[in-house]
């Protein structure tokens, strides 16, 4: 952004012009806004999502982008091949044990700012196959998740709501201060461990720093 | 198609030396398969690929089975003199049979419509002695299934063009689907567990 953190401290959490000077300046065709509202516009506006998928939900991801449902209404058609100019990672189907590694490493080979939406029973917990012993009980053990979507498949219906929900998260992010994305903050992760497929099951068989499991109140 | 009795009897004609046996089937589908000795298999799997009344040319379908030790209770009824008078007794003997994997093979014939004949291959045991014969140098759609076979049972089957596992990765030690397999322990969180998944989460809760 080419600013240091002080100044753009000032230019992006300050209140801006009231309400009147705004509309007195837009009568005058001069519109103000705030750069973090225009930064955010433009991306959220704008998320290239990964094209790949392991298995059924792929199908209605595919649907999903097709005339009928048309996800370029909302900025998110340029499907990407290649991990590099992808924004968005759709984990769409099942993730075998197999499989994981190579789901971390795409999401590692991804740029800042990346978002994750875990498509379907299966990416999000292991679904019908969790208590198997050759499916991943979730990518949120390895990958941070933005946005959960139940349903076996979801219909592009919930995929578009998932993409709507994280265009809201996007757009509520504010560029500085303690809850700034992670692609602001030089500390944070960008890249997760990739886990190894060893002789029982792949290690570590979750990342501690993503995931722990949830106290259930019985 | 011919019968099964009939069949077995055409393999042991051709391939000399040959042990065929049928496998008697009590369930309700009643449909009998035959034993293969696995020596051989090979030359079995030609003749009934060849045969002109078979002609069985396609393989649908390769299975593994995976057969535990178990104690096999057979009832027979044995006249004895109970308190001075002749009466039949049912009595009961058990013999052990020691475990085995089994490789399954459905064969059908899409020259003459017919089938399916059902062949067996038995290892000597689970551990060791786990060899069969392959039969992808007959049926060449074999390939990917016996490689399943090999992958998930743990059956070797020599002759086979590129015997590797295919479902599992390359440094995985067990065969996941032998009746002793036991999964890795991931089950710390189990929102609605029960049965033996119930046992095993509460490993994990907190005391």
């Amino acid at each position: 952004m080419g600013m240091d953190e002080r100044s753009a401290h000032v230019e992006m959490n300050t209140p801006g012009p009231d309400e009147g000077l705004r509309s007195e300046l837009s009568k005058q065709g001069i519109f103000t806004v705030k750069l973090q509202d225009m930064y955010n516009w433009g991306r959220k506006n704008s998320i290239w999502p990964l094209q790949f998928g392991l298995a059924c939900c792929a199908i209605e991801m595919i649907a999903a982008s097709m005339a009928r449902y048309d996800l370029a209404r909302f900025g998110a058609e340029v499907f990407r091949p290649s991990p590099r100019q992808a924004d968005l990672m759709i984990v769409a189907g099942t993730v075998t044990k197999k499989m994981a590694p190579q789901v971390v490493r795409l999401y590692n080979q991804m740029p800042e700012p990346k978002y994750v939406i875990a498509m379907g029973a299966c990416a999000i917990s292991g679904g019908p196959f969790k208590q198997g012993y050759n499916v991943l009980k979730g990518i949120d053990r390895y990958i941070p998740v933005d946005v959960h979507i139940p349903g076996c498949p979801p219909r592009p219906e919930a995929l578009m709501h998932a993409f709507m929900t994280l265009q809201r998260k996007i757009d509520a992010q504010a560029l500085t201060g303690e809850n700034r994305p992670r692609h602001l903050d030089p500390a944070a992760p960008s890249e997760f461990p990739v886990p190894a497929l060893g002789e029982d099951d792949i290690v570590p068989a979750k990342n501690e720093r993503v995931w722990e499991a949830p106290v259930l109140i019985r | 198609m011919l019968a099964i009795d009939q069949i077995a009897r055409r393999i042991q004609d051709a391939v000399p030396g040959v042990r065929v046996e049928v496998i008697p089937n009590d369930t309700p589908s009643a449909q009998l398969s035959l034993l293969i000795s696995t020596e051989h298999a090979l030359a079995v799997a030609n003749f009934l690929k060849t045969d002109s009344e078979l002609q069985l040319d396609y393989a649908s379908s390769v299975t593994g089975v995976d057969w535990l030790d178990a104690v096999i209770k057979t009832k027979t009824k044995v006249k004895k003199v109970v308190d001075g008078v002749e009466k039949e007794v049912e009595e009961t003997t058990e013999t052990k049979r020691p475990g085995y994997l089994e490789v399954v093979y459905h064969l059908y014939s899409m020259r003459l419509k017919h089938g399916p004949l059902i062949i067996r291959q038995r290892t000597g045991n689970r551990s060791d002695q786990n060899h069969v014969t392959s039969l992808t140098p007959v049926w060449r759609g074999c390939e990917f299934q016996e490689r399943e076979v090999y992958d998930l049972y743990g059956v070797v089957l020599d002759g086979h063009p590129d015997l590797r596992r295919v479902l599992m990765w390359d440094g995985f030690k067990h065969y996941p689907m032998r009746k002793d397999y036991v999964p890795p322990d991931d089950f710390e969180y189990e929102p609605t567990p029960h049965g033996e998944v119930h046992a095993r989460a509460k490993e994990h809760y907190p005391q």
